[in-house]
Order: structure tokens, then sequence, then C-alpha cells
């Protein structure tokens, strides 16, 4: 056919082309450089080249358009590439795209032609819009020419460290590209892989495990660090990545964690042992001490947080429109989790087989292994493999195998009346597989054995054929099993031999009368006889079993068959096939004693009468789940190229601190309540990136050591954890220099914000400035040289665009203060840099679209934390009574006692790092309320509770108020416990609001700002506001402000200005705000906080407080 | 991951070639020629054929065999699921997915292709993301581009692509803003031959056609959500609002898209809308059979049951049928041995009945079985299942649009055992 399309082209082919097209690869196969071609296809491409070589785009467009067609087609259109190549700079969008289609396709055979293009490319590396970036990286790194591999080594090394998570998402794909194109660079390529795979991007993260799997599937350690963060991106990346990265946590997890169902095969093992021992007991004794051998081993399991975290985020992707997604899901469940947990894949399972007939066909093969091992899962939706007349051939024999498979004790009935339908179908190969079903229940099943055989028998007398020889063979399997039974069946079997007439089932009913003839001794002899007459005209399989039951017979019933033997023998020795004449001769020799005949024709009836064993009827998915369901070789049951094997469970858990990149604590909270700002940050991002990109020409426009020495510092500070322990020396060299730089850093950035307002910043105020804020960086700088020169860098940046790059340095400093303050609090430390990639700047300017999305989307950002209760930020009405009083439980509810609690905002007098709240209990009913007490606290991890003394007595009508102390962590988790009174329980819970977590701290002015000099950067967060109507004088502002928040306020010098302190109640941490008050109603919070969290929900509620 | 791509068409031509990586000459193909030889029927191809240097994943849609070549290990599923996506997004481009509609659009096909995959590996899947960098081809556009040589490529660069909610394009803007709903649910059954059901399920799905502009957020929310048993979402339902207070919340993709699957938890017991009276039987001599089929309302739902076919694949030796309906149509293709009756809308009061005489080849054996009925019917404004929205809301947005839901209950694999 390919020939036929030659041919229907070859009109313009000349002669030398349609020859060479016989030979077999016309189309690719061609050497440009091998004359003729050139001259003979120069007509015939004439006006193509004459369109290409034009000024105006429609005509290159309609050129192009009439190649890429051509290609399309898959004829040659290689002798166009010089006149194709010459556009690839083309101004014209479409005519670029399909150059690049071309180009891609034709490069690897043009290599020196394709050279000339790649100048193009390298100049789109640099171009400032990063989607361009991206297509030429996609292109160039497309061309498989060998020679370009440094240049691509070159453009992936630096695209990984794009600013653009596009671009590095790009640089991602390329590397198996490379890697395809030249395997000797693999060790540069795992470093870039590295690199990447430290991304915190959603965009990033699927392309780059593609590329580890492609790569360096082997380099399992370069996981470890990433395996969290990649758990908790998971449900946000695109589908396809998704699928790539479940698989290969899969992986990971089998070599990292212990078996979840270790323990239950032991117990099955010991349950056993039991069993047999009770039957046997000479042997209990050594049952005994194997049982304590194995309770030994059987250590109590406790499941690794990580492999419980990989399960919890995956589950949710089993909702998947994608089946690719589902079935990942569903074989990482089927792999590794506990058995109790294996059964929610099933009902996903069932839902994927009503898609495409494809997608159902591969589900089923999965569904047949996973039925074996764990029938009970799908034993509820036994239904759902019901076959319809209209299912395909081979999506019947699949149902049918799922359906085999489930079949026990209880649902056989229904399932033998469900083949029976299947036994009537028009599709006879359906139906020889559902009669080789129902002999696989009858030998699993002992119950139904008979009424199996019963019901094949019935069937022997069927019309067609093929049915009846289906049956035959698989009642011989059956028959074997307790052939004394069953002399009837054989005999009504031996009637057949008249009527049927396919080979297979003639065979079997003589081997079955042959290895039975003493159960039938008079029919078996006249059976052979009538074969020995129509010897000559059966198959060979049915002439090979003549032989067999002559032989059989001749050692049972010599009398009777002594010539008939030897006549079929004779027979046999003259055939055309050798194996019956070999056959023949070897049962002859065996058989006939003569003189000649050695030893073994001693024992011809052992050879030949000996018991066989019944046969096992063995599903074909048996054991294939050693290889990974969903996989290719698990579909072709062989390992595919490139195939990973799945790794055996580890004996012992190999050290889960290697996954250590956060202290567990951290994790829930920070995830929570950072969400907002990570959503509004990654809404933001296209705007930034925008901006970045902008940026970008600049710092790429430099040579290429800068850049590596940039990538270094910043690789650097994202290590932070590492290093940390050499910077806290030099932090303490350096403390004093930094106390005096601080108060003008900070007068630096406070007249920031004014100017970008007023716009009518001179010359002259802008250099001063940079000059300053150079100062500070170069400041900063001494501490790591590295640094440095990016510092350095950026500030150069700085002259060209100065409100480009100011979020730029702003962000730099931010990841030094944060390297400072890695020391400090190094458990904290990773999670805080985890942020720096998503550092809010909360702008008042996001656009309210983007506002919207944001609100929004923390919701289901939650995916991602790890805990399930809801976000709570916990309003405030600010109210200028100074206690606010919450409901603890309502009057009705409490069935007349009312609970209000409120937080008194004294130091709480049981613990320090306690919240006081005070609880006022009214009994409002007329019955005396008895032993009021709290109960069964449930609070979360680090959380402590000092509970108030139980009150034994409340008469009705009295009030009583007691102090109860609370330890939050710093966070505004809900403490939830049930309040008792004698007769009753009540489930309630105490949330606090973010400003009741802290208490007044009294500093005076210039310790405040020192100290506010040491929270810059992520830790202060500071947000534009108009002011209330009811909020303009001092006294308001200062009344709703400590309304809002325990703070104390800061004696301040400027009379705009108000400033706040206090500490966090559990860790001390400082919480400083500052509000500055503008022309009109215009404000500006800033709220100075090391818990990041905490600063954001404060900056929230006084906001609120301060703008109604 | 994916080499390359072949599109054959049910002649046997490879019309369509793309290669990812280096070029795999297309004597791939003859292992699929050879496998689809032995399935004798198209659909009984299996979809993944090993072949000595690759294996093909194929899967066969309107006609078109697309068979995707791979040289490595990769989830078949991964592969299959991206076909349909290109098959979808065909038929998204052109109308439908025909052979003569992918030949008169190749160069969008190859576009298309292009940017669906790089390297073999998925890149741009979302219809909005594609539509952004490569415009359907419209009648007008086509007639525009010809006279200005201006091109259906996308002058602005995709920045959906680089969004966290990258199935949206921006700047969305209508003048009507609308937002419609089609609730569809199909009866799965098989019914016995005393048309007792053996087994029936409903499942359904809520397709939306929705424009409106900016970037809304709308919430779903439905009167008895328990009633849904198992759910599969479009990406931008959040699943978490979903898990815990049963309500989709999601940013729609701008036009018509899946919104969700959905089954009906089995407890509930499947009302079956129509009953079937069947007596077919063949003599035992003689070369004729006799057919007799009504075809009723069970249950009065207060809906009536319209677009009512029933198709019977006969058997083999039934060389024509001699029928007389008393409502609708009914052909017999001698060919294909499948009998098309066309009942349309069923009439309480009048119970459609066909009835008649079977001729069978002579000389030949009797069947054994009697064929299986198929039939299938549309209820309109009905959710069999009981399934209804209760509201839905928008927030993010100022305006107010245009809300609407349909609820359609259709048969889907609904098949009488005779």
């Amino acid at each position: 056919m390919r020939k036929a399309e030659a041919m229907s082209a070859s009109s313009a082919y000349n002669d030398e082309k349609g020859a060479s097209s016989n030979i077999g690869e016309p189309e690719y196969g061609h050497d440009p450089a091998s004359g003729g071609i050139f001259s003979s296809d120069y007509k015939r491409h004439d006006d193509l080249k004459e369109m290409l070589d034009s000024n105006k785009d429609s005509l290159k467009l309609e050129a192009m358009k009439r190649i890429v067609a051509m290609i399309a087609r898959g004829k040659n259109a290689s002798d166009l590439f010089p006149a194709v190549v010459k556009n690839v700079a083309c101004k014209n969008i479409e005519v670029k795209k399909l150059v690049y289609v071309y180009l891609v396709r034709y490069a690897e055979e043009q290599q020196d032609l394709a050279l000339l293009s790649i100048s193009t490319f390298q100049r789109g590396l640099k171009d400032p819009n990063q989607l361009i970036r991206a297509s030429a990286l996609r292109v160039l790194s497309s061309i498989r020419v060998t020679i370009i591999i440094p240049i691509m080594m070159l453009a992936i090394k630096e695209a990984a460290s794009d600013m653009s998570p596009y671009v590095r998402k790009t640089a991602a794909h390329a590397i198996p590209k490379l890697y395809s194109l030249d395997p000797d660079q693999k060790d540069q390529l795992i470093e870039v892989i590295e690199k990447l795979l430290a991304d915190k991007t959603t965009l990033v993260a699927g392309s780059v495990v593609m590329a580890f799997e492609e790569v360096c599937p082997e380099r399992i350690d370069l996981i470890h660090k990433n395996y969290r963060k990649l758990c908790n991106l998971l449900i946000d990346v695109e589908e396809w990545g998704q699928v790539v990265i479940i698989n290969m946590l899969t992986r990971y997890a089998r070599t990292q964690f212990l078996n979840p169902n270790h323990n239950e095969s032991l117990l099955e093992e010991s349950a056993e042992k039991e069993f047999y021992g009770s039957d046997e007991e000479e042997k209990e004794e050594k049952d005994e001490k194997e049982e304590a051998a194995a309770l030994a081993k059987r250590k109590p399991y406790v499941m690794d947080p990580d492999h419980r975290l990989l399960l919890r985020n995956t589950k949710p992707l089993l909702q998947s429109r994608n089946a690719a997604v589902v079935m990942a899901v569903a074989q990482l469940y089927f792999h590794l989790a506990p058995k109790a947990e294996v059964g929610v894949i099933a009902k996903a399972q069932v839902r994927l087989m009503r898609s495409h007939s494809e997608v159902q066909y591969v589900v089923l093969q999965n569904v047949a292994t996973m039925s074996i091992k764990r029938r009970g899962m799908f034993e509820p939706y036994l239904k759902s493999f019901y076959i319809r007349s209209t299912d395909p051939t081979q999506i019947k024999v699949l149902k049918l195998e799922v359906l085999t498979n489930l079949a026990n004790e209880t649902n056989i009935s229904i399932i033998l009346r469900e083949f029976q339908t299947y036994i009537k179908s028009m599709d006879k190969d359906f139906v020889a597989a559902s009669i080789q079903a129902i002999g696989r229940c009858a030998t699993n099943i002992g119950e139904v054995r008979d009424t199996c055989l019963n019901g094949l028998v019935q069937l022997l007398s069927n019309r067609d054929e093929l049915v009846v020889a289906e049956s035959v063979v698989v009642i011989k399997k059956l028959l074997q099993m307790q052939p004394a039974q069953h002399s009837d069946i054989i005999k009504h079997m031996a009637k057949l031999t008249d009527s049927i007439q396919v080979p297979m089932a003639r065979a079997s009913i003589l081997w079955l009368i042959g290895e039975y003839c003493e159960h039938v001794p008079k029919i078996a002899p006249d059976v052979l006889r009538k074969m020995a007459k129509s010897f000559t005209n059966e198959e060979d399989i049915v002439k090979l079993q003549i032989i067999n039951l002559a032989a059989k017979l001749y050692l049972t019933n010599s009398k009777q068959t002594k010539l008939l033997t030897q006549y079929v023998l004779n027979l046999a020795k003259y055939d055309q096939n050798y194996d019956i004449r070999d056959r023949a001769r070897f049962i002859r020799q065996l058989i006939v004693p003569t003189e000649k005949s050695g030893v073994l024709s001693k024992y011809a009836k052992k050879l030949f009468l000996a018991l066989k064993p019944a046969p096992v009827f063995e599903s074909p998915f048996k054991d294939r789940d050693h290889f990974q369901l969903g996989s290719l070789s698990h579909l072709l049951n062989a390992k595919a190229t490139g195939y990973q094997e799945l790794p055996a469970w580890p004996d012992m858990a190999p050290d889960p601190s290697v996954r250590n990149v956060e202290v567990k604590e951290a994790v829930p909270e920070w995830t929570k309540c950072s969400s907002r700002e990570k959503r509004k940050e990654k809404v933001e991002k296209p705007f930034y990136s925008d901006s970045e990109g902008g940026s970008g020409p600049t710092e790429s426009a430099d040579s290429e050591s800068e850049l590596e020495l940039e990538s270094e510092g910043g690789s650097g500070s994202e290590e932070g954890g590492s290093g940390s322990g050499s910077e806290e020396s030099d932090e303490g060299s350096e403390s004093e220099k930094e106390k005096k730089k601080k108060p003008e850093k900070i007068k630096v950035r406070k007249t920031l914000p004014e100017s970008a307002e007023s716009e009518q910043s001179g010359e002259e105020e802008k250099s001063v400035r940079k000059r300053k804020e150079r100062n500070a960086n170069s400041e900063s700088s001494s501490e790591e040289e590295e640094e440095s020169s990016s510092e350095s860098s950026s500030s150069e940046s700085e002259s060209e665009e100065e409100s480009e790059s100011e979020p730029e340095t702003k962000k730099k400093k931010k990841k030094i203060s944060l390297s400072k303050l890695a020391p400090k609090e190094p458990k904290k430390e990773v999670s805080l840099l985890d942020l720096d990639d998503f550092i809010p700047t909360p702008s008042p300017q996001v656009t309210p679209v983007n506002n919207i999305v944001s609100n929004s989307l923390a919701t289901d950002l939650q995916g991602l934390s790890l805990t399930d209760s809801a976000l709570s930020p916990t309003m405030i009405s600010p109210s200028f009574s100074s206690v606010k009083t919450y409901e603890l439980l309502h009057r009705i509810t409490g069935e007349g006692l009312a609970v209000e609690y409120c937080f008194s905002r004294q130091p709480c007098s049981l613990d320090p790092h306690m919240v006081a709240v005070q609880i006022q209990f009214s009994n409002n009913t007329d019955t005396e309320a008895k032993s009021l007490r709290i109960q069964e606290p449930k609070l979360m991890s680090g959380m402590r509770m000092q509970e108030f003394p139980e009150i034994e007595v409340l008469a009705p009508g009295e009030t009583v108020t007691v102090i109860m102390g609370i330890d939050f962590c710093d966070s505004t988790q809900a403490a939830n416990f049930q309040l008792c009174t004698q007769t009753r329980k009540f489930y309630v819970s105490i949330q606090p609001p973010v400003g009741e977590l802290m208490m007044p701290a009294f500093m005076s002015e210039s310790e405040f700002k020192k100290e506010q000099g040491h929270l810059m950067g992520m830790n202060e967060i500071s947000e534009k506001l108009t002011l209330g109507e009811k909020c303009q004088s001092d006294h308001a502002i200062v009344q709703r402000v400590t309304s809002t928040a325990n703070l104390s306020r800061v004696p301040c010098g400027s009379d705009r200005e108000y400033r706040f302190a206090a500490k966090t109640v559990t860790s001390g941490s400082l919480v400083l705000v500052t509000v500055v008050t503008k022309e009109g109603m215009a404000a500006q919070l800033t709220v100075n906080c090391e818990k990041m969290v905490i600063g954001t929900m404060l900056v929230k509620d006084i906001l609120q407080a301060l703008s109604q | 991951m994916i080499h390359s791509l072949f599109l054959i068409n049910s002649a046997g031509d490879i019309f369509l070639e793309k290669h990812w990586k280096s070029v795999v000459s297309r004597s791939v193909c003859d292992y699929f020629f050879e496998a689809q030889e032995k399935a004798v029927d198209v659909e009984n191809v299996p979809p993944v054929i090993p072949t000595p240097h690759h294996y093909l994943i194929s899967i066969y849609q309107d006609k078109i065999f697309f068979v995707a070549v791979i040289q490595t290990e990769v989830p078949p599923l991964f592969v299959i699921e991206f076909l349909h996506r290109v098959v979808e997004m065909f038929r998204d481009y052109f109308g439908e997915c025909s052979e003569a509609a992918i030949k008169e659009n190749v160069v969008t096909v190859y576009e298309l292709l292009e940017e669906m995959l790089d390297n073999g590996f998925p890149l741009a899947t979302e219809s909005n993301i594609l539509k952004e960098l490569i415009r359907p081809p419209t009648i007008l556009r086509s007639v525009v581009n010809s006279i200005t040589g201006s091109s259906n490529v996308g002058e602005t660069l995709p920045t959906g692509q680089l969004s966290i909610i990258p199935w949206r394009r921006a700047e969305v803007k209508y003048t009507n803003n609308e937002a419609y709903f089609d609730v569809v649910e199909e009866i799965d059954a098989i019914l016995d031959k005393s048309g007792s059901t053996v087994f029936a399920e409903i499942q359904g799905v809520i397709d939306a056609s929705i424009k409106l502009s900016g970037m809304p957020d709308l919430t779903l929310s439905f009167m008895n959500p328990r009633l849904l048993d198992d759910v599969s979402f479009h990406p931008c339902v959040r699943f978490k609002r979903w898990e815990s207070e049963r309500v989709l919340s999601f940013i729609p993709p701008d036009g018509n898209f899946r919104l969700m699957d959905y089954q009906v938890s089995s407890q509930n017991l499947v009302a079956i809308p129509v009953y079937v009276n069947h007596n077919i039987n063949f003599k035992e001599s003689g070369s004729s059979g006799r057919f007799d089929v009504t075809v009723g309302l069970k249950q009065n739902m207060g809906k009536s049951v319209e677009g009512v076919i029933m198709t019977v694949h006969m058997p083999k030796v039934v060389l024509n049928m001699n029928l007389t309906p008393t409502q609708g149509t009914y052909t017999y293709d001698p060919v294909t041995k499948i009998l098309t009756w066309d009942i349309g809308k069923i009439n309480p009061q009048k119970v459609p009945n066909l009835k008649g005489v079977i001729c069978l080849q002579s000389g030949a054996p009797k069947p054994e079985e009697n064929p299986n009925l198929n039939i299938q019917f549309r209820i309109q404004q009905l959710a069999v299942s009981g399934i209804k929205v209760n509201r839905l809301d928008m927030f993010g947005e100022k305006y107010k649009p245009f809300k609407g839901v349909k609820y359609v209950t259709k048969a889907g694999k609904f098949q009488v055992r005779t």
C-alpha cells in the first residue's frame, strides 16, 4: 500500500526515485548529497521553492502548508530543506511554526544544513518573553543533530535555572531528548534533574519526574528530599504528570517502607499452623516453638507517616476523569496499601469499565489479576462483570475470567446461572471460553463439581460441534479428578466417537477411555476396533491417542486386543508423520516382548498406567502481579523494554530521616494557614513571571560564568539548612556591624512605598536611595561572597528598571534574612524556605479577579494540608468592649446550661505558656447541675490543656466563672473537648482568634526598631488600608488594634505612627505592629512576626477592625 | 513515551503520520494489519500489539484506527487516554473526527499534534489552551485568511499554559452570560427471559455549557447528593469541597465540557420504564419461524417515552423477515442480519407490536438460541435516579447569568435476553 501511494505520487517522480521506492525505504533513507535527486526533484518542487523565496508571507505560508501536508502523508520533502530552513527566522508566527515542524522532521537527515538554523534558536533562548525562550529550547532540543549536543546541554542547564517555571518545564522535557541522543551526558543531566526535582512548582513536577524515569530511574536517592513535596503537590499537577509521579512513587515506596500486610500474612500462617497442629499432636511442641519464633518476628507494625501521606494524598485522584490517573492510583493502592484499605479502588475500577472499549480491555486485564489476589474487593460488583451479547469477544473473555476468579461457594449458583445463558450465545469462541470457565469453577469449588459435570454432559448433545468438543476437553479434565464414580459418563463419551469430528475432542475421548479402560472393560476394545478402521483418516493428534489407547489396552487386556494393537502399530509405522512413526516404534519396543527388548519393557505397565495427577485449572492471570499493575509489561505478561521491576519490600525499613526536610509538627500548621497566601501568589505568578521575563535578558546577557555563579548563589541560600552551621559563626562576628546598619535599612524601606505612591521621586532622591541600598546590599553581601555577586548583578539591573528590580532585591534580602534565621530555629527553617518561591509581597493592587480566585481556591488548596479541619481565621467583629465573650454552649443545646468563654488576657497562672480562658457557666434550669468537668480533650499534637477544677454543684439561676489554660502552640487550631455534667456530655471546642495567642510585650522605641530590623523580609507583611469612618481619632485606632489583639502600645515619636508589640504565648516570638496614617483616610499597616502564619492572620484581623 | 502516530482508515490506508522522535517506518503498521486480519471484527483488534522492536497501542473511533507506536514501557491507559483526547480535540475543532475532516484540515491537525505532545509526553491537552494557540477553522476565518494571508495560529501567546487554572482562558467576555447544565442519565440493564432484572444500574453525566465573562466561581448543589455513589470530576472541581459539603465548587472552563460522571448507588432499585414481551421461535421442520415482540410502558412516570428503537442481531441462518409493525417502521439488513425497529414515541393506550414470519435458510439446522433485543429510548425532563440540582451560585463576578438545567434519561446498554 505504501507502494501504491508512492506510485500515485510518482507522476512527478523520476525513474530513479521509483526504483528506490521498490527497494523499501524510499521516503526516509535519502542522502541529500548523493546527487541526482537534487537535479530531478528540483523541477518538481520548483513552485514551492519559488513561493518560499518570495517576500510575501501568504505565499510562504501556502508553501509551508503544502509541505506539511506532504509530510503528514508520509511523502518525502527533504529536498526542500535549504529553501525551508531559510525561513526559520520568518516574522509570521504560523510560517515559523510550520518551519519548526519541518525542521524537527528532517534535521536528522540533513545535519549540516540544519546547523544554519541553530543561531536563530540561540537568539530565541535569550528572548525576554518566556514563551519564546521555551519554544526555542523545545525546537533546539528536538533537532537530533549530534554536533549541537554541547549547545543543547548548555541551553538545558541555563533553562533549568530560568525564572519562568514554564521554561524550566521545557528544560525538563529536553532532558530525555538529549539523553536519547547522547547517553554519555547522563551524569551532567542527572545534575540538572536533581536541581529541577527541587523545584516547587506544579508545572515542573510532572515533567521532571518523567525525565527522571527516562534517564536515571535507578537513582532513587534523588527522590528522598523531594518525596513529601511531590506527595503534597500531586493533586495540583496536571493529569499526565500525576500518572508518572504516582508510578514512580510506587516504586519508591516499595524500597523505603515496610510491607503493611506483613503481619497479616504471618498471622495467617500461624493460624494455619494451629489448625494443623491440633490434628497432629506429636507436632504440637515443634509448632509452638515455631509460633514463638513467628511471634518474635512479628513486631507491631506502625506505618511510616510518609507512607501514610502518600496513600492519603493519592486517594482523591481516584475521582479523576482520566482513566490513566485512576489506574495509577489503583495500582499504587494494590501494591502499597494495607489489605483493609485496598477496597476503595474497586469502585473506581468498575467505573472505568464504562469507558471506551480499549480502556475497558486494559482495566479488565488488571482487574483479572487483582481479583485473584483480593477476591473480596470486587465481589460486591459481581454483576458489573455480567456479559452483554454486544460486547466484543475479547472483552467477553476477560469478563468471564473475572467472573471465574470471583466465584466462591456463596455466589457460584448465580454465576453458573449466568454461565448457562452464555453457553447459548452465538459467539462460539465465547461459548468455548464459557465452558472452560465452568470447568474451572467446578475444580475450584467442590460442591458444584457434580452439577457442572452434569451440565457439561448435557452439552455433549449440543448441535454445535465446537461446543461439544470444548465440553469433552473440559469433562476429560474433570473426570481425571474422580474417575471411579463416572464410568457412565465415560461410556456416554465413548459413544460420541461415532459422531464427533473435532480432533481435539476425539483425542480427549480416546485418552479417557485408554486411561480408565478398567472402568469400561467391555467398551474399550470396541472403540479401538472402530478407531483402527478409521485410523488412516484421522488427524495426527487423534492417531497418537489411538496408539496410546492400543498400548494401554494391550497391557491390560492383551487377549482381546493383541491383534488390533499390532494392526494399529503397523499402520502407524508407515504413516506420513514422523512423530507417529516414532511413537509407533517406541511403543512396539516397549510393550511387545522380544528377545532384544530391554529392561524398560518390564516397567511398561508402570509407564503407561501410572496414576496421573489431575490437571489444575489455572487462571492465565495468576502471578501476573509481580509486574507492576497498569504497566505495559503486565498487560503483555512479558517484560517490556525500559520496564522497572517493582522491588520487593525491604525487611527492615531504611532510615526514614532521609526524607526529612521539615519537621512534621511544622507541616500542618504551615500548610494550612498559609494556603491563602500561597494561592494568591500562585495566581499572581503569570504576572510576576512576566516582569521576571522582563528582567531576564539583563541576566542572561551576562557572561555564562556569572550566570553560573548566580545559580550557585541561589542554590546556596536554598540549601540553607546544610550550610547553617558555618553561617552561625559568621553571624556572631557580624552581629555588631548589623546592628549599626539595620536602622538605616529600615528607613530605606519605609521611604519606598511613599515614593511609589506620590510618584514625585526626583532624580536626587532616587540616587540617594540607591546608594543607601547599595550600601545595604554590600553590607549583607559581606556575609557570603557568592551572594554578593548575585546582589551586585541585580543592583546593576536596577539602574535600568527601578520598579522591577525592587521586588527582586527584596526577595534576595529575604533570602538572606532567612539564612540568618536558620541557625536560630533550625526546625522551622526549611518550611520557611519553602516559602521563598512564593513570597507573597502582599500587594494591595491585586486585581479583583485574582482576589476571587485566591479566596475560592484557598478552599481546595486544603488538599495540600495534612489535616482535614478547615482553615480557621475567626472573624472578630471589633467591639469597643475590651473583652469579647464567645459562646461555648448555648442554653438550648445545653439543656438549660449556658456556657460562655472569653480570653481574659491575664497571664495564665497555671502555666505561662498557656492562654488563659475564662469560662462562665450559668445554670438556667431549675435543678442543680452537678459535677461540671472536662473530659477527653482532643488536641492537635503539641497542644496542652490545663483543666479547671471540677465544679461540684451549680445551683439553679447561679453563675460560676472558672479559668482554664490552653496551650494552642501558637496556632488557631481549635481545642476540642467534652464538657460533662453528671448526666450529659457536650462536645465543644474553643478556637482562639489569632490576636489572643499573644501577650503584651513592653519595649522602648529603639528596642522596637531594632527588633523590627531583625524581622524584615519574609517576616514583614504590610498592607494598605482605608480607615473606617469611626476610626479617625488616635484613641479609636489604638482601641481597635488592642481589642483585636492582645498588644501593648510602644511609645513613638511621630504622631502619625502607632506601634504595638507582643509576644506569642507559647514560643515567645515577637509580634510587632505598626500603623502609619497618611493623608485622608489612608493608612499603612505593617506586621513583623517570625511566625508568618500568625502575621498574616493578624494583618487580616487588624485590617478588618480598622477599616470598619 | 509516544513515538509516532499513524491514522489508518477502514480501507487500510495510512493517511496521516506524525513522529515526535526520530522517524519510525510505516512498515511497522504491517503488524497491526496482521492483527486486524486475525481479529476479523474491528472491535476485536487487541488494543496493545507487541512487535519485535515496538509496541502498537491503538484505538478505534469513527472508522479510524489511531495507532500509537511506543518503544519503552508506558502505562497503556496513558496512551489510550491520550489518543481519546486527540479524538475529542478533533471533534471539538472540526465538528467531527472523520477521515475527510482530518485530510481537509491536515495542517491544523499537524499543528495540534505538535502542541499536544513534546517528545512524546503530553504538553497541552486542554482545549482552552489549544484554542488560544491554534484557532479552530471556521468558514469565515478561512475566507478572511485566504484574502489577507493571516493565519489561524494565535498571535497572542498562550498565557493559559502558565496559569494554575490551565483549563480556562483569560479575559473571557460575553454579552449574554449563560450557564447551562444537562443532566443525562443512562440505564444499563440486562433483563432475562421472563422480564425480571438481572442487572441494572444508573449512570449519569453532567455536561455543562458555560459562557460566562471573567473568572466566575460557581457552586452547584444538589437536593439529594446522597444518591450519588461514585463520581469522577473535571479537574476544575474542588474535591475537598465535595468531600466535606457535597457541593460542586469550580471555576469552569470556557465553553462545553463534562463536569462530572456519576453512578447512582446500587442499593436503589432502578425503575425500568419499559417492558418487552417477546415470542420468537424457529420451527424445527421447515425453514421459517415466528417473531412477535411488544414493547410497552411499564411505569408511568408522567413523562412520555420517545425515540424508542429496538435492534436485534438475528442468527446467521435468517434469510429475511416479513413483519408488520403496528407503529413505526422496521428494516432488516440481510447482510449484517440486523433488524431495526424504529418505534418512536410510545403511546400508553396503544402498545406497539411487531409481528411476522422469519425466513430461514432452507436445510440449515434451526438456530439454538433466540437473539437478544437491544432497546434504546429517551425520556425528556426526567432524571430517573431522582437526582435534582438545587441551585447554582456564582461568586466573583457581578453580573447575573442565565442559568438552566435540563434532565434527560436514556437507555444505555439495555438488553433483553430471550
